[in-house]
């Protein structure tokens, strides 16, 4: 890992400043609703990324974590009155666990085997929620409504608070992928990636690495699932545990640029506001339109731009010089 | 009720007979050339689209638009294959992880947009009712498609085997350089396999129009099946696919008799995971 140039550092606090002021200088719901998405699933992004980027296991199912926390969460406050931050965590750790008890089993799993893996995985939770009484079926859990403030992770009056929250989630998520990246687990990890063999023979114990990974990138895909139930307010098995929202993840990922720190939340920033846009602009009468963008950009990205807009901007700014 | 569980097992053997068909064309392309078509189950949508329109707009009955999804989702096959699956054949894991998968979410949401998300049904097909055999009762659509599958499936396994095309394409599936040096042309094989396994899910998928219900997502849990069938039966194996096929229909009615029929298709996810667990090479790989 190369030192950040002096450009560099400046363009990065001038970012995160401009990040900051953001909502004091934009009003209006509908600007601050885009930039949580976009942190939201930027977070996602950089967790898929430590699985999929570095570790080449390309997980379709991270919505399974993802429901997993917003469901660990919701269910903590609505039955057992569990204040949301510990929710946050306990659905996180339940994540880790989960992504444990799923990696084990599927560690050897190369390429297509992990995806198909991965989908199957997220797919028997989303059956399974969808028939569990416990947490009302498919009707769908609506969160108990408690005081505003940072202690109850709940906001009525304004979207801002969940604004700097989820930005600050992301920076965590950001810097925990630079540690990895830049630390012993990530050259264990793209070692790895190169050759399972030869990895092996240098004694590197793949199985615990890759464990490693998932239990990381579960745990904080749990967290935004946490985030997104406080934030809307509504959960059900169609809204967190669908395939789409694991194809949105991959695909922030891999727009931006897999296998890089910044990558998918360049991917994010492009795709969020493109969907949300789409969205609201066509409505119901735009049914499939924002997927059907979605797959043609699958498509034509994985066939002949497979590095991304980062590695696309890097490769010129190596060009450049 | 044990004229119940002759009945639920006759089911599961028919719809098993139309997963074989649909799984082979997927397990061949993973075979010949590494690659899952992950909008291989929505071929099987354009194919059940395509001969219900035709019954629809101009009355022809599914038996005979056979021929016409099969050469519909052969050039499809073709045109994806040029296209998109040879760029990234080359290229880092991760794109030839995706690329079908795009195209799958593509085709279904074009699907969703052009026809809307609604469900249809081709309501009096050619063969229509039911042959009764003392108390238990076979729909007859149900049993011809089945039977067509079947018969399908062996027509292919007699392609590869008698006939020099075929040989090629079990040459490259065993061994891709020595086919080289053996002067088959890698390229076209590739080609041929991606199409004839597009154009094989095409005719299941007018076979299955003839009693299914047809809606743009149909591809989605089909898809997920036939991946897991490929698996237990072994990736590329052809003979391990039809059997997988027909156990897995088997085993997916069995389950849900016995147990609750909404866990039908997580008892099959499950068997994949166990599978790959314990015996990554599949029953027959």
């Amino acid at each position: 890992m190369k030192k950040p140039t002096a450009v560099q550092v400046v363009f990065y606090a001038v970012l995160l400043v401009a990040l900051l002021v953001f909502p004091l200088v934009v009003k209006g719901t509908f600007p601050t609703h885009v930039m949580i998405m976009v942190f939201l699933f930027a977070m996602m992004g950089v967790a898929w990324n430590i699985l999929g980027g570095y570790a080449a296991m390309f997980s379709f199912g991270q919505v399974a974590f993802f429901g997993i926390g917003a469901y660990t969460s919701t269910i903590l406050l609505m039955n057992y009155n569990v204040n949301p931050w510990i929710g946050l965590v306990a659905g996180g750790v339940l994540a880790a666990l989960m992504g444990a008890a799923i990696g084990i089993p599927c560690s050897n799993l190369r390429g297509h085997y992990f995806a198909i893996a991965s989908i199957a995985f997220a797919e028997i939770v989303r059956i399974h929620f969808n028939n569990w009484k416990f947490v009302a079926a498919a009707e769908g859990l609506s969160l108990p409504l408690l005081p505003e403030g940072v202690g109850n992770f709940m906001f009525h009056s304004s979207k801002a608070p969940y604004y700097y929250i989820i930005l600050v989630f992301l920076l965590l998520s950001v810097l925990i992928c630079w540690y990895i990246s830049t630390n012993r687990m990530g050259f264990y990890l793209r070692a790895i990636k190169e050759s399972h063999e030869l990895a092996k023979g240098m004694g590197i114990s793949f199985v615990r690495y890759r464990l490693y990974a998932i239990m990381i990138s579960a745990f904080l895909t749990a967290m935004a699932g946490t985030f997104y139930s406080q934030y809307i307010l509504y959960i059900d098995p169609d809204s967190v545990l669908i395939l789409p929202i694991s194809v949105q993840i991959v695909l922030v990922a891999m727009l931006g640029g897999a296998g890089t720190i910044v990558g998918p939340v360049i991917g994010a920033a492009i795709l969020l506001p493109l969907s949300e846009i789409t969205r609201v602009w066509l409505g119901y009468k735009g049914t499939g339109i924002d997927m059907m963008i979605y797959g043609a950009l699958i498509m034509l990205i994985s066939a002949y731009r497979p590095e991304g807009v980062w590695g696309l901007l890097t490769t010129i700014g190596r060009r450049g010089k | 009720m044990s004229e119940q569980l002759l009945a639920q097992l006759m089911n599961g053997l028919l719809i098993g007979c139309m997963y074989s068909l649909i799984a082979i064309g997927l397990t061949m392309i993973w075979g010949v050339m590494n690659i899952i078509n992950f909008a291989h189950a929505d071929f099987l949508m354009i194919g059940m689209f395509t001969s219900f329109w035709l019954y629809t707009l101009y009355g022809v009955d599914p038996l005979f638009s056979i021929p016409v999804c099969a050469v519909l989702l052969f050039v499809l096959g073709w045109l994806i294959y040029k296209y998109l699956v040879s760029k990234v054949m080359t290229g880092p894991g991760l794109a030839q992880v995706v690329v079908t998968f795009g195209v799958s979410i593509f085709i279904a949401n074009a699907a969703v947009f052009l026809w809307s998300p609604d469900f249809r049904m081709i309501e009096k097909p050619l063969l229509y009712g039911t042959w009764n055999f003392g108390t238990v009762q076979l729909s007859i659509p149900k049993a011809i498609a089945s039977l067509g599958s079947v018969a399908v499936s062996v027509a292919l396994f007699l392609f590869l085997r008698k006939t020099k095309t075929g040989k090629a394409i079990l040459a490259v599936e065993m061994n891709r350089s020595s086919a080289l040096l053996m002067g088959i042309n890698t390229e076209r094989v590739n080609a041929l396999s991606f199409a004839i396994g597009s154009s094989l899910v095409g005719i299941a998928g007018a076979f299955l129009s003839m009693y299914y219900y047809i809606y743009p997502q149909v591809g989605g849990t089909f898809g997920l099946i036939s991946f897991c069938i490929v698996a237990l039966g072994g990736f590329g194996s052809i003979e391990g696919a039809f059997l997988a096929g027909i156990l897995i229909g088997v085993v997916q009615t069995l389950g849900g008799y016995f147990f609750d029929p909404a866990y039908k298709y997580a008892i099959v996810f499950a068997m994949y995971l166990v599978t790959v667990w314990i015996r990554p090479q599949g029953l027959m790989g």
